[in-house]
């Protein structure tokens, strides 16, 4: 083993290696009512993402998240992470994902991952130990959030 | 032994306290640094270190306003850098050698003022030529400036092999021409531009031009006056100086007819309620209680680099790159962006290693020990040009040694082995 190899490994687990080589749900589809691109401006890491809701209020779900992006591993494999977990549940519970997430990667690696919640996105546990990194992981993740309250506002105008 | 090296290498990175230092590696066992982002920031030797502690442990005060004996003092180290440097660059004049807080503040300061009223500002019609290849602190003043006046923004391009295009330069620089805004060395690509050839032709239509030397300064011998250029900025982190100061030097028929920049204190002759005149060069460009001890500790850098010459720092340069481009060749899948001959370019070598993001490639080469930087260096309109959107790069400087460019070389098979590429 090469000195530094484990470290490695906590941050490049298998599970984003193969999300990184073979992303789910990756390109833009329609319907959407929601459409965002967000950069990380000090690497220059950007995606373009779409949310899609079935239904309206408090009933709505997720319906699709659609995207496209350029990057390193860790935003490749995490906005596909991402639309694995959240397509298909309600608003609120995909919200609450998306704190969960958030709160891991914030948390200088002293958080515990609730992988009830979490499921393939524990995998990233060890990102938050590389604080450059962390905003590769947030990348779609942010996306995601800002275009699916963008999305339920306009469902709230009609 | 590889020709060209400084002889006395060993001596020079025992003058640099940070590189002995080692970093958390596996099982407690400690990695040597291997530093390759010199072109990000330099690191600084002892004899800077000794001398910005020695300043605020003995001379500190205010310079230039205090009428006592730490003031005296402490201006007189001030102004003695101002001294060394005019000395470094070969500038006719002390005068003429202005601190800012960076190369971005220079180049603000020169964009800013040729937007304000006086003889030499910009209005619509006339243009503004930068290049493809700068970074963004010599594009993004200019947009500011040419957005502000109803100016032009022309740009020179980048060839194939990663040059400057001088193909179309008889219409770029021509009678509208009022500004021509170039690096002088790519912070990316590494190239050397042509300055001399292209100044003068930007004279002969009567432009100004203002060169970006922030990684020219550092790896090769200025001499503004041969230059051709009218205004030379570069920063002090780059020529083992520390942060937060910068050098703008122009000439003195020129920097006495632009407008002051930053009004207040130190830049005025006399200030009454209604207006003020204003102090000559350089303090009228010096406004508020400047980076005093960080100008102190740049006058020790540049003392250090010439003790050392710049030819002979240039030299070494040369021979490192030269090395780790034959290096990287070995690199199945590597692509370098920029000149393959190390005679033409600076000693910061970008590329691409097919299948694993730049990203990737800097995290594993960390736990390695080794520091290279990566992402779109401040330079996302020439990473366009070659339809990328971020590298990896490497830069070398006087303390770099063949050795790390070997650990280089191996930990980039390394990263291909990682990501099972190939």
């Amino acid at each position: 083993m090469t000195a530094g190899s484990s470290e490695l490994d906590s941050l490049y687990q298998e599970i984003i290696l193969d999300h990184y080589k073979n992303p789910l749900n990756k390109g833009l589809r329609d319907p959407f009512e929601a459409e965002v691109h967000h950069v990380n401006p000090t690497c220059g890491d950007e995606v373009t993402l779409r949310v899609h809701l079935d239904g309206a209020g408090a009933a709505a779900t997720v319906g699709d998240v659609s995207y496209d992006a350029v990057g390193c591993s860790i935003s490749q494999a995490a906005a596909s992470v991402l639309t694995e977990l959240v397509i298909g549940k309600p608003v609120g519970e995909a919200m609450s994902i998306h704190e969960e997430f958030l709160a891991l990667m914030q948390g200088k690696g002293q958080v515990q991952p609730d992988e009830e919640v979490l499921e393939d996105a524990v995998a990233f546990a060890g990102v938050a130990r590389f604080p450059a990194r962390v905003k590769c992981a947030l990348l779609a993740w942010m996306a995601w959030k800002d275009a699916t309250l963008t999305a339920v506002e306009k469902e709230k105008a009609r | 032994m590889i020709e060209g090296l400084l002889p006395d290498l060993e001596v020079i990175r025992k003058d640099f306290p940070i590189l002995s230092r080692t970093l958390p590696g596996n099982d407690g066992v400690g990695l040597p640094l291997i530093y390759l982002d010199s072109a990000n920031t330099s690191q600084k030797p002892q004899v800077v270190i000794d001398t910005m502690v020695d300043h605020l442990e003995r001379h500190n005060a205010n310079i230039a306003r205090a009428m006592h004996r730490l003031g005296a003092e402490s201006t007189e180290a001030f102004e003695a850098a101002r001294d060394k440097v005019a000395t470094f660059l070969n500038a006719p004049s002390r005068d003429e050698v202005i601190f800012t807080k960076n190369i971005t503040e220079g180049l603000n300061l020169v964009a800013n003022t040729l937007a304000w009223p006086g003889d030499l500002q910009v209005g619509p019609g006339d243009e503004v030529l930068i290049t493809e290849m700068e970074h963004h602190s010599n594009i993004v003043p200019w947009q500011l400036l040419t957005q502000r006046t109803g100016a032009t923004l022309r740009w020179f391009g980048i060839t194939d092999d990663g040059g400057l295009d001088l193909s179309n330069i008889d219409d770029l620089i021509n009678e509208r021409t009022k500004v021509v805004s170039l690096t002088w060395v790519s912070n990316m690509l590494g190239t050397i531009n042509p300055v001399r050839e292209i100044a003068d032709r930007a004279h002969q239509v009567g432009a100004i031009v203002v060169v970006d030397a922030a990684q020219a300064v550092p790896q090769l011998p200025v001499d503004v006056v041969a230059s051709g250029a009218d205004i030379v900025g570069f920063t002090g982190h780059k020529v083992v100086g520390p942060t937060g100061i910068g050098v703008l030097w122009g000439k003195r028929e020129l920097l006495d007819r632009l407008p002051p920049f930053l009004g207040g204190g130190e830049m005025i002759e006399t200030v009454a309620m209604e207006r003020s005149t204003y102090a000559p060069i350089p303090h009228r460009f010096e406004a508020g209680t400047p980076p005093i001890v960080e100008a102190v500790g740049l006058g020790a850098a540049v003392d250090y680099l010439a003790h050392i010459g710049m030819e002979h720092v240039h030299r070494h340069e040369q021979a490192v790159t030269a090395y780790a481009l034959e290096g990287l060749q070995t690199v199945p899948g590597l692509t370098v962006l920029g000149p393959l001959d190390a005679t033409q370019r600076g000693g910061a070598i970008s590329f691409e290693l097919a299948g694993v993001h730049p990203h990737d490639v800097a995290t594993v080469l960390d736990t390695r020990g080794i520091a290279v930087r990566a992402g779109h260096h401040c330079a996302k309109p020439a990473h366009a040009r070659f339809g990328v959107q971020s590298s990896t790069r490497m830069s070398s400087y006087l303390y770099t040694t063949p050795a790390e460019i070997d650990a280089l070389v191996e930990g980039l098979h390394y990263t291909r082995d990682y990501f099972k590429v190939g």
